[in-house]
């Protein structure tokens, strides 16, 4: 042990009501800054998931065609003519031309794990209690599994017997309970005069509110049939390897399939902002703590300082150089941080622990029933420099104006 | 014993010490020339404000000359940078003020180890034992765990003796160390530094008002208005 840290410990234990009110400070905004990174993160991963989950993570749709505009220019000397040709414009075509042909070029890049056709169309919905507008989304039911969640979003019936009968139905959650259906309940689609009964297989929840409350998915074929758009498919969607990728593929993928390719990071942009505002702002405010208790820090040492230049004199007499006397007083800092520190490290993991565990019912974007909290390494390194960089500057201010010392003075001053 | 047939430990020649700010600068040390040998005890006597912290304080290179040189064994460190002398007063010069300046967050043993750490020439153990024996000969054998401040004045002081002593320094540089002292610890403490002194065959220099003191010192040297007027064999 170097004397220079036995000294600063001991220094410290001297002044133990100030120093643990600072170590407070750096625990609580370390930790409270974990929990929050957990929850905000956690939440907005849920929220990422559940797009993912029902809506993919990239979407191709709507053909479009670049437009071409040429300009006749003479040449003055010569009079000779030139046409330049110049992509003026796109001209979009809504839906997906040749399907099968996009989705054959969508394997060719290997991020893509799965696509499958979806076709969309309006539909009435009835049963004996209510009729209701809604959306039928036709699926291509094997595929449609490896490029969402719905498989693990039937809360009611069985997709098993969705699999199986080609007139079974999925109906969202809220859907279902506004018109009380239950599996196994046999339903009423109208398009324009027509109508097709179909059964419902299962009830599906989502969490998010605009889906579960107006999406029924149903074999693509028969969707055709219903809306009467043989071989039409309104969109394609994708899952891939690895989702945050959708945003640099897209482009490639645009070029490659003449299609507009829609990334999930583009499609869920408000919501995603709004994540990433309020995630910011509990980073600046909780930053904040631990700022303050950096104030706390530099007048404890400056305290400590002011009290104990007789000591400092006494150390530098005796072959202390100044060097020593500002490490003795950097050595402080560096403890209550690394303490602080790792203190509101365990602070924050049982603070997310015992938050995770408690009990919340959540549903709007996304359906959770208890806090949502993301395990990761990143928010502890994260609250641990901003501490470590706060309270260290702080320390090193007064440490090294204790060190400007002159022992002379400090002596002569003692003696009569 | 003769003082010229040994090298000094400490010497000083035409030393000038100027104090306070530049416009009404004090003249203090006005070319002091002085040579302490080993086993030797010197007092400085004078009136108040003569100058005799100041020059000692000079001498123990806390505070720099504006001019002349000091030799401490011999070598100049007139010149020496801070870190050199700040080494110099580790291992050369041991210090005892009229304030204890012992750090009460340490026991006594600790206080008299805290120099012997920064020189970090003995294992651990060792120092422990000799901060042990300097208690001992300090008469404080029974109270080497006791935090410095639950010790008397005159305890204490006696710990800074020891702790002046702690790295084995050739020199002791002592301004007014009996000055908070009553008569019975006054002379304990004057005592200890003789004794020691010439045991260890060290150069004590003692700053002080008290006559009956500066008597038992083996010379006393006068200091009038910054310069020596007389040094004189006692006893
Ligand atoms: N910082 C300073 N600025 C200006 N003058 C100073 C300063 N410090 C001390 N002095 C002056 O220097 C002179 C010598 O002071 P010093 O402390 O060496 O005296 P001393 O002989 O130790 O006195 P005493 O016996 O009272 O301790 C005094 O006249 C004092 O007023
Ligand atoms: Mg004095």
């Amino acid at each position: 042990m170097s004397p220079n840290f036995r000294i600063a410990v001991r220094f410290l234990l001297s002044k133990k009501r100030s120093m643990l009110m600072s170590l407070a400070g750096i625990v609580l905004g370390v930790g409270l800054f974990i929990v929050a990174q957990a929850n905000t993160t956690g939440f907005e991963k849920l929220f990422i998931k559940t797009v993912l989950g029902a809506n993919g993570a990239v979407r191709v749709q709507d053909k479009f065609q670049e437009t071409l505009t040429s300009i006749q220019i003479e040449q003055e000397d010569t009079g000779r003519q030139f046409e330049f040709g110049r992509a003026s414009g796109r001209k979009y075509r809504p839906g997906v031309e040749h399907a099968d042909k996009v989705i054959e070029s969508l394997y060719q890049f290997s991020n893509v794990l799965a696509a499958s056709k979806v076709l969309r169309g309006a539909i009435d919905v009835s049963n004996n209690f209510k009729a209701e507008p809604a959306q039928l989304f036709g699926i291509e039911k094997d595929m449609h599994m490896l490029v969402s969640d719905l498989e693990e979003q039937i809360v009611f019936g069985s997709m098993l017997d969705f699999q199986r009968n080609p007139r079974g139905a999925l109906v969202g959650l809220a859907l279902a309970e506004r018109m009380m259906i239950e599996p196994g309940d046999s339903i009423l689609f109208t398009v324009g005069d027509e109508s097709h009964r179909v059964l419902v297989s299962g009830i599906y929840e989502t969490g998010y509110r605009d889906i579960d409350r107006e999406r029924i998915f149903i074999d693509i074929n028969q969707a055709r049939r219903i809306l009467k758009r043989p071989h039409q498919t309104s969109y394609i969607q994708v899952s891939l390897f690895d989702v945050e990728k959708a945003d640099d593929d897209r482009y490639l993928m645009e070029s490659v399939v003449q299609h507009i390719v829609a990334p999930w990071q583009e499609r869920e942009k408000v919501w995603l902002q709004v994540f990433q505002a309020v995630r910011i702002s509990a980073m600046i405010s909780l930053s904040s703590i631990i700022f303050i208790s950096g104030l706390g820090m530099f007048s404890t040492l400056a305290i400590i300082i002011m009290e104990k230049t007789r000591e400092i004199a006494i150390l530098r007499s005796i072959g202390y150089t100044r060097r020593d006397v500002t490490h003795i007083f950097i050595w402080q800092g560096f403890i209550v941080t690394v303490v602080g520190i790792l203190t509101g490290w365990l602070t924050g993991a049982t603070l997310t622990l015992v938050a995770s565990r408690l009990p919340i019912r959540i549903r709007g974007i996304f359906s959770t029933d208890s806090f949502v909290v993301d395990w990761s390494i990143w928010h502890y390194v994260i609250a641990g420099m901003i501490a470590f960089i706060f309270v260290m500057t702080a320390s090193i201010i007064p440490s090294r104006r204790a060190a400007k010392l002159e022992p002379g003075d400090v002596i002569r001053g003692t003696s009569g | 014993m003769t003082q010229t047939d040994k090298k000094p430990v400490l010497e000083c020649k035409g030393l000038h010490r100027y104090l306070g700010d530049p416009e009404q600068r004090v003249h203090v040390l006005k070319g002091v020339d002085l040579q302490l040998f080993r086993g030797n005890t010197y007092a400085i006597v004078g009136p108040s404000g003569c100058g005799k912290s100041t020059l000692l304080y000079t001498l123990g290179l806390l505070d720099r000359q504006n001019e002349g040189t000091i030799l401490v064994d011999g070598i100049d460190v007139s010149k020496s940078n801070e870190d050199q002398r700040t080494r110099i007063r580790n291992e050369k010069i041991g210090f005892v003020f009229q304030f204890h300046f012992l750090l009460p967050e340490f026991t006594t043993t600790e206080n008299i180890m805290i120099p012997m750490w920064k020189r970090g020439n003995r294992k651990t153990l060792t120092m422990e034992r000799r901060a042990h024996m300097l208690l001992q000969s300090v008469g404080l054998g029974d109270k080497t765990e006791r935090l410095a401040n639950r010790l008397s004045g005159g305890e204490q002081q006696r710990v800074a003796v020891a702790r002046a002593l702690a790295n084995d320094p050739p020199i002791v540089l002592a301004d007014e160390p009996t000055g908070n002292l009553d008569v019975k610890n006054s002379n304990i403490v004057f005592e200890l530094l003789y004794q020691l002194s010439k045991r260890n065959n060290q150069a004590v220099l003692i700053v002080t008002h008290n006559p009956d003191i500066a008597r038992r010192c083996d010379y006393i040297l006068k200091m009038r208005d910054g310069v020596f007027t007389a040094s004189e064999s006692a006893g």
